[in-house]
């Protein structure tokens, strides 16, 4: 039996990975491998997890990576990215740790335009811990801690679209679906030519999680369109 | 140099592991509340031995409080976190020391990978006066532990079994063992013959000091031990400090954190009297502790 194409800069020896089955991770974390593998930058680049399922990608890949606490993917990426300009520094995160315990860390990395690409895997809710409501979350949206719908009435927090007026104009801020590998790929290349400008970058990519949405195959799809009916993909700052 | 004001102590302490991740010495400085958010990135330091540095300038507390004199903060810095408290603690007692154990501080976290505190106080952090620019560091090279030319780093501090977490523990608190032997530093002044020991430290100890001096000129046994690393605590030399003593003082501005400390190396000896000055973020003066000595005589 022929085995899925894999990108070179994956770590085998950790497959089959952690994700659960349906996971909008693997997707993403596939088509970045594709990246670095087009852009032979492998062994030049730093990867920094977050807390949450964006952690289950430590050694996802064989390149330098280092996990972080919940919300601090981007500092540490700050750190190392000022000792080591001539790296590529990506930050890996979900939107629990980026919009809500992090969202200062991405503030200050935006406003001081630091040269980092955070990528944001943004599946409207806490998986790891079990579902919970986080800033993403949809009105409505049922989840373990809003088993009726959510209580929220504001609308859910739209991150590129915060950051866009407070970073610099040469920073790259966009949206894409994890549905959407050709766009993935197009736009994590954008933003990571962006750091190599010395400038900072911001990929979002709206994902599935059927097992805390609680959707078989059909359903995550519906949820997943509704969503992307509000999570408009795109780019929101700079070059399309 | 690259100096970077971060957002809040979480981005300074991650950014300070990002940066010695690649190879650069860094460090950071705060007090209080601060410190709190601070220990998010020393727990980190701690799991994945990454060397790390931080300058705190304890505030009196509870809260906000002060910024002058407090010993507050010694059991934060000691074990402010969800580990076993993995990390060296100095405690500068002046303005030489402050900067001879600043330049330990950094050869000791490049060292043995460790996080590595210097626990001043508002007092220390804004006085003036006179110092020895002239101690050289040893060097200890930052060599970069991501990007390090020989193999390809998958660092993680989370773990899916106890079983797992468990022999990494193991491994660590041994190797802790034999760096804390390497690393224990205190000052015993005339304890040697002393029938009374005062355990102060930090810059309370300078003003201890002034009090043992004088009562001695007096002609009475009184010494002082004074721990320079908090931790590891020099529990050997503390009790050899006390063969001769009938009793000791405990001298700090908190109201026992530093006294547990004492009483639990001691442990053991019962045949001795403990006196205690507590005063919990504020200065003591020679005069008060001299007092206090002159009354235990």
């Amino acid at each position: 039996m022929s085995q899925p194409r894999l990108p070179k800069c994956v770590n085998k020896m950790s497959k089959p990975s952690n994700f659960c089955p349906g996971c909008g991770h693997s997707l993403t974390l596939k088509n970045l491998g594709f990246v670095i593998d087009d852009l032979r930058i492998s062994s030049s680049t730093i990867f920094a997890t977050d807390i949450g399922c964006s952690l289950l990608a430590w050694d996802y890949f064989d390149i330098d990576t280092v996990q972080s606490h919940h919300g601090r993917a981007a500092s540490i990426a700050v750190g190392l990215k000022r000792a080591l300009p001539k790296t590529t520094v990506i930050s890996y995160m979900g939107d629990g740790g980026g919009y809500s315990i992090g969202l200062n860390h991405l503030v200050g990395a935006a406003r001081r335009n630091e040269a980092i690409t955070v990528i944001l895997v943004n599946n409207t809710l806490y998986a790891m811990t079990g579902g919970q409501m986080a800033p993403t979350t949809y009105k409505g949206e049922s989840t373990s801690s809003t088993p009726e719908g959510s209580f929220a009435k504001e609308d859910p927090f739209l991150g590129p679209e915060f950051l866009a007026p407070i970073c610099h104009k040469e920073a790259f801020l966009a949206r894409t679906s994890v549905d959407n590998p050709i766009q993935i790929k197009k736009y994590i290349k954008k933003a990571i030519q962006n750091q190599k400008n010395g400038n900072f970058s911001l990929v979002e990519v709206l994902s599935y999680c059927p097992t805390n949405w609680k959707t078989d195959a059909k359903r995550t799809i519906n949820f997943f369109d509704y969503l992307k009916g509000f999570y408009k993909t795109g780019v929101i700052k700079g070059e399309q | 140099m690259i100096f970077l004001q971060t957002e809040d102590e979480p981005a300074a302490g991650f950014g300070v592991l990002g940066a010695a991740l690649g190879g650069k010495k860094s460090w950071t400085a705060t007090a209080a509340a601060g410190h709190l958010l601070l220990q998010d990135a020393v727990v980190a330091a701690e799991a994945m031995r990454i060397p790390f540095v931080a300058y705190i300038g304890q505030r009196g507390g509870p809260s906000t409080g002060t910024v002058i004199y407090s010993q507050q903060e010694l059991s934060i810095a000691r074990d402010g976190g969800n580990g076993e408290g993995l990390r060296i603690v100095l405690g500068p007692s002046n303005l030489q020391e402050l900067y001879d154990l600043t330049i330990l501080a950094f050869d000791l976290a490049w060292r043995y990978h460790l996080p590595v505190f210097i626990l001043g106080d508002g007092y220390l952090s804004k006085m003036t006066g006179e110092v020895d620019l002239s101690a050289k560091a040893r060097v200890v090279k930052a060599d970069p532990i991501v990007q390090n030319g020989k193999r390809v780093m998958n660092l993680r501090n989370c773990y899916s079994l106890e079983e797992e977490i468990a022999r990494v523990l193991h491994r660590e608190l041994k190797d802790y063992g034999s760096i804390a032997k390497e690393v224990e530093k205190s000052e015993v002044y005339k304890c040697t013959d002393a029938k009374i020991v005062v355990f102060a430290w930090g810059s309370v100890a300078s003003a201890t000091k002034e009090a043992v001096k004088k009562i001695r000129k007096d002609g009475h046994a009184v010494g002082l031990f004074r721990p320079i690393t908090l931790k590891p605590f020099g529990a050997t030399r503390a009790k050899q400090s006390v063969r001769n003593a009938k009793k000791i003082l405990i001298v700090e501005s908190a109201f026992g954190k530093f006294g547990r400390l004492v009483t639990e190396a001691l442990f053991g000896i019962s045949d001795i009297e403990v006196e205690r000055l507590y005063k919990p973020a504020e200065g003591i003066t020679p005069e008060e502790i001299e007092d206090k000595i002159r009354k235990m005589l």
